[in-house]
C-alpha cells in the first residue's frame, strides 16, 4: 500500500476504509466505518440522530439546564403563559414547565433504555429458537406470542399496571411484556428465510450445535432489522408510557413524566394551552426523532438494502 | 474397511412432502465410490442428483436405505465426528458464507467447534492452500470476488481435515476463467490430500475435468454409470446419456429437432 | 447482412455514479446489427448486460447512458420521447431476460398476458387475441396450449415459463430481439429447443437479435457474428464460425480455459489478465 499520507484524518480513514485489514479489530473498525459513511449522508437521519442524542445530553445535564426545581411550587404565578420568567410558562402549580420538560426527558429516556434493553432480547431469542427448530417448539412458543398480541397493547399494559399496582417502574415492566410479541414474530420471519441458506448448512456440516447456529450465525442477521424496527417503535413506546402517565397508572405525581403533565393540563387545555401543548410537543419532537434515526438505521443495516 | 471403499449407499430413497402430495427425489440409488476415487453425479435439474448428495453429507434426513461413509454405516443425524470425515462444499459462492462473519471467523469456527487448537497456525496454512495469503484473513466477503470467495469455502470445508470433499455444483456460479483457477485447484488438493471427491454437476466437461468415474442420473434414479474415458469416447449405453452428450456440444439445429423427454 | 443495418450503435457508455466515483460499465461500444443473430460474450462485469439494456434505455438508475449515434432504422433512441420509446419498446423491439419469474404477471394467466401483449400492439378484439396466443404457444412448442393458456406462472416449470416469455415478446412480432442470457437458466435440453425456437424465427421472419450470454460454445454455436467484451470494451470482433481462430489474448485464455470432453488435459491454463487491455482502443 502507499506508506505516503498527507496528514493524520487521511491516514485513519485509509486505515479504516482498506480492503486488507490486518486484524479482528481494524475489519470490524472498518465496516462501522463505511456504515457510518453510509448513514451521514442521510440528513433526515442525522436530524433523527441529533434529536436523540439532544435527548440524552439533556437527561444527563438536567440539574445544570433547568432554570428551576421541578417540584418547585409557586402558586402566585400559576397558569403564567411563556415568557421571559417562564420561557414555556407555568403549570397550575406555578411550577416552571422547562424545568419539568428538562427533568421530564430523564424519565423519558429510562423508560426507553429499560423496554429496548428487555423486550427486543426477549422477542429476539423466543423467535429465532422458534424460527430455527420448527415442529413443536415453534408451535408453542408461536401461540404463546399470538395470545399476547390478541390483546391490544395498551389495554393489557393497563391490565398489568392495574395487577402490578401503578407506578413508573411497573409502567416499563407492563410496556415490556406487551411489546416483545412482535420482535419475535420478526425475528422468527427473518430467521425462516435464512434458515435455509447455504451458510446455515455448512454451520451444520461442521457440526456447529442449535445453539451456536442462533446465536452465532441467525441472531446477528436478525438484529439489524429489529435494531431499526425498535427504533421505530421507540415513539409508541414514549406515547404509551404518556398515555399510561396521562391515566395516572404510570408516573405518580409530583414525577415530571410528560404524559402525566398533559394529563394534568387537559383542564386547561382551552384557556392556557401551552400546560398541556409544551410537553405534547417535546413528546412529538422525541418521537420524530426516533423514527427519523429508524429511517436512516434501516438504509445503513437492513441486509436487504445491501 | 478400505474394502468397502468411501462411500456406499444401496437403495436409496428421499421423497419430500407427506402423503398424496409426496415426491419421490431419489428413487432406489445404488453406487459405491473407492477410497481417493473422484466420482462425479451427472444430471439435469429435478433428477436427484444434489439430493443424493445432501443425503450423504447429512443436511437431509428423511431418506431410507443404506448409506455408509468411510466403512461407517450412518443414521440419520449424524455425530459430531462424522464432519471431520465429510465436508461439502456449495454452488453459489455468494449463499454459502455467512454475509458477517470475517473470513478469520469462518474458518476459526470449526476448529472451535471440534476444539482442535492452533487456530491461527491452522488458518494460515489452510488460506495459503487454497491460493489465498494471509492478507485475506481479515477481510468480509463483500470484499471479495467470487472465486475467491469459493477458495475461503474450500478452505472452510478443509480446515477440518476431511478425507471426503461433496462439491455441490462448485463452479456453476464463476466465470470461465475462475472456474479453470478452482477446478485446477480442487484437482491440486485432491492430489496433496488424497481427497476422495464427489463432484454434482451438470456439466459434463467439468466432470470429465476433474473426475474419474461417474454416473448419470435421471428423475431420480441412475441411468448408467460410466468411466470418464467412456465418456470422452462418446461411449454411452443409455440413450439419455447420449441425448445429455449430444446437447452439451453446442447448439446443432438438428439435434435439438431430435430430443425427448425421456421418464 | 442485409440493405441497411436494424441497429447502429457508436461509442455506447454507461456510466453509474458512485460514492467512490464514476463506475463505467460501458466505454465506448460500437455495433451494428442487421437481420443477422449477434452474439455478445463477456464474463460477469463485463458491460455485456449493459450494453443490451442501453438500447431499450432500461439501464437502472442512477445509471447514465450516452453515445455517439443509438438509432433504430435511422431513428435516434437516445434523444426520443418516453412516449415513442414506449411505442418501440415490445412492439418492434423486444426484451427476454434471465429469469421469466420476474418478467410475468404472477396473478395473471399466462395465455392472457400474451393475449394482452398482442393487444397492446394491435388492433384485435379478444377472440382474435386469443387466437395468436394460442398459435403463438405452438410456436414455441408447448404441447397442449389450451391447457397452459389458463395456467398462472407458479404452476409452470422454469423451462415453460421461459417459452411462455419468449412467446409474449414475440407476438407483436419485433423486428428486433434482445435476448439476455434467455436459457442460462435451462436445462441442457430444453436450452437447445428453445433455442431452436428463436432460431426459427430469425430465419423465417427476418428478426435481428442480439445474443448475450456468458457462454462461448453456444454463442459460437449458435450466433452468426460474436463480439467479446472485457471490462466495457469490445476487445475482439469475429464471425461466429471463426471464433476457434481469434486473435485476442482475452477470446483465446477464455476459450483456453474451458474444459474439454474431446480434450483429456487435465490442468487448466489460467487467463492471466493484461492491464493494457483495460486501455486499447477496442475498435
Amino acid at each position: 500500500m502507499n506508506g505516503r499520507a498527507m496528514n493524520g484524518g487521511s491516514t485513519w480513514r485509509a486505515w479504516l476504509s482498506t480492503d486488507t485489514p490486518q486484524s479482528r479489530m481494524q475489519a470490524r473498525l472498518g465496516r462501522a466505518w463505511s456504515g457510518w459513511l453510509a448513514f451521514r449522508r442521510n440528513r433526515l437521519a442525522m436530524a433523527g440522530l441529533l434529536i436523540v442524542l439532544g435527548l440524552v445530553v439533556v437527561a444527563a445535564l438536567a440539574p445544570l439546564l433547568a432554570p428551576y426545581h421541578p417540584y418547585e411550587q409557586d402558586l402566585a404565578n400559576r397558569l403564567q403563559p411563556p415568557g421571559a420568567l417562564h420561557w414555556l410558562g407555568t403549570d397550575s402549580f406555578g411550577r416552571d414547565i422547562l424545568s419539568r420538560l428538562i427533568h421530564g426527558a430523564r424519565l423519558t429516556l429510562m423508560i426507553v433504555a429499560l423496554v429496548a434493553a428487555t423486550a427486543p432480547v426477549v422477542g429476539l431469542l423466543i423467535g429465532t429458537v422458534a424460527g430455527y427448530l420448527g415442529g413443536w417448539v415453534d408451535a408453542v412458543l408461536m401461540r404463546i406470542t399470538d395470545i399476547f398480541l390478541a390483546f391490544p397493547k395498551l389495554i393489557l399494559a393497563l391490565a398489568f399496571v392495574a395487577a402490578l399496582g401503578p407506578g413508573i417502574e411497573n409502567a416499563v415492566i407492563a410496556i415490556a411484556i406487551t411489546s416483545w410479541p412482535p420482535y419475535a414474530r420478526i425475528a422468527r420471519a427473518e430467521t425462516l428465510t435464512i434458515r435455509r441458506a447455504d451458510f446455515i448448512s455448512a454451520a451444520r456440516l461442521q457440526g456447529a450445535s442449535s445453539a451456536r447456529i442462533i446465536l452465532g450465525h441467525i441472531v446477528p442477521l436478525c438484529v439489524a432489522s429489529l435494531i431499526v424496527r425498535v427504533t421505530l417503535d421507540m415513539a409508541g413506546v414514549i406515547l404509551t408510557a404518556a398515555g399510561l402517565g396521562f391515566l395516572g397508572l404510570g408516573a405518580q405525581p409530583p414525577l415530571p413524566e410528560w404524559g402525566a403533565m398533559i394529563a394534568a393540563g387537559r383542564q386547561n387545555v382551552l384557556e392556557q394551552w401551552w400546560v398541556a401543548a409544551m410537553p405534547g410537543l417535546a413528546i412529538f419532537v422525541v418521537s420524530l426523532g426516533f423514527n427519523l434515526l429508524g429511517d436512516g438505521l434501516r438504509d445503513v443495516l437492513d441486509p436487504k438494502g445491501d | 474397511m478400505t474394502e468397502q471403499g468411501m462411500i456406499g449407499i444401496e437403495n436409496l430413497r428421499v421423497a419430500f412432502g407427506q402423503g398424496a402430495d409426496s415426491v419421490v427425489a431419489v428413487d432406489g440409488v445404488s453406487l459405491s465410490v473407492r477410497d481417493g476415487e473422484s466420482f462425479g453425479l451427472v444430471g439435469e435439474s429435478g433428477s436427484g442428483k444434489s439430493t443424493v448428495l445432501r443425503a450423504v453429507s447429512g443436511l437431509n434426513h428423511d431418506w431410507s436405505g443404506r448409506v455408509a461413509v468411510a466403512g461407517v454405516e450412518q443414521s440419520r443425524r449424524r455425530a459430531k465426528g462424522f464432519f471431520k470425515t465429510c465436508q461439502m462444499v456449495f454452488q453459489d459462492p455468494y449463499g454459502s458464507l455467512h454475509p458477517r462473519h470475517p473470513v478469520d471467523r469462518i474458518l476459526a469456527e470449526p476448529i472451535a467447534i471440534h476444539g482442535l487448537g492452533d487456530t491461527d497456525g491452522r488458518i494460515d496454512r489452510v488460506l495459503l492452500e487454497v491460493g489465498l495469503g494471509p492478507s485475506f484473513r481479515f477481510r468480509y466477503p463483500h470484499q471479495l470476488s467470487g472465486g475467491q470467495r469459493q477458495r475461503v469455502a474450500i478452505a472452510r470445508a478443509l480446515v477440518l481435515e476431511p478425507r471426503l470433499l461433496l462439491l455441490d455444483e462448485p463452479t456453476s456460479a464463476l466465470d470461465v476463467s475462475v472456474q479453470a483457477e478452482i477446478l485446477n485447484l480442487l484437482r491440486r488438493l485432491r492430489a496433496e490430500r488424497g481427497l476422495t471427491l464427489v463432484l454434482v454437476s451438470h456439466n459434463l466437461a467439468v466432470v470429465a475435468n476433474l473426475c474419474d468415474r461417474l454416473a448419470v442420473m435421471n428423475r431420480g434414479r441412475i441411468v448408467e454409470e460410466m468411466t470418464v474415458e467412456d465418456l470422452r469416447r462418446g461411449e454411452a449405453a443409455q440413450p439419455y446419456t447420449r441425448q445429455l452428450l449430444r446437447a452439451s456440444q453446442g447448439y446443432d439445429r438438428a439435434a435439438a429437432e431430435s430430443f425427448r423427454d425421456f421418464a | 447482412m442485409s440493405d441497411s443495418p436494424l441497429l447502429e450503435v457508436s461509442n455506447l457508455r454507461v456510466s453509474f455514479p458512485t460514492r467512490q466515483g464514476v463506475t463505467e460499465a460501458v466505454r465506448g461500444v460500437s455495433f451494428t446489427v442487421g437481420r443477422e443473430k449477434l452474439g455478445i460474450v463477456g464474463e460477469s462485469g463485463s458491460g455485456k448486460s449493459m450494453t443490451g439494456r442501453s438500447v431499450l434505455r432500461l439501464v437502472p438508475a442512477p445509471g447514465v447512458v450516452g453515445a455517439d449515434r443509438l438509432a433504430f432504422r435511422g431513428e435516434d433512441l437516445l434523444g426520443a420521447s418516453d412516449k415513442r420509446l414506449r411505442a418501440i419498446r415490445g412492439r418492434r423491439i423486444a426484451m427476454v431476460m434471465q429469469d421469466p419469474k420476474f418478467s410475468l404477471n404472477p396473478v395473471m394467466t399466462v395465455g392472457r398476458q400474451i393475449a394482452e401483449a398482442y393487444r397492446v400492439h394491435s388492433d384485435a378484439g379478444p377472440a382474435e387475441a386469443r387466437r395468436r396466443a394460442l398459435e403463438m404457444l405452438e410456436a414455441v412448442r408447448i404441447r397442449d396450449p389450451e391447457r397452459v393458456y389458463g395456467r398462472y406462472p407458479h404452476e409452470v416449470s422454469g423451462g415453460m415459463g421461459q417459452r411462455i416469455m419468449i412467446a409474449m415478446m414475440l407476438i407483436p412480432e419485433p423486428e428486433l430481439l434482445i435476448a439476455d442470457e434467455p436459457t442460462s437458466a435451462l436445462d441442457v435440453t430444453v436450452q437447445m429447443q428453445v433455442l431452436a425456437i428463436l432460431d426459427d424465427l430469425c430465419g423465417r421472419r427476418g428478426m435481428g437479435m442480439i445474443f448475450i450470454s456468458h457462454d462461448l460454445n453456444l454463442v459460437a454455436s449458435f450466433c452468426d457474428r460474436i463480439l467479446i467484451m472485457y471490462a466495457g470494451r469490445v476487445v475482439e470482433s469475429c464471425r461466429a464460425s471463426e471464433l476457434r481462430n481469434a486473435t485476442h489474448p482475452y477470446t483465446r485464455g477464455l476459450l483456453d480455459s474451458l474444459p474439454r470432453l474431446d480434450d483429456p488435459r487435465a490442468e487448466l491454463p489460467v487467463l492471466t489478465r493484461d492491464p493494457a487491455w483495460l486501455t486499447e482502443g477496442g475498435q
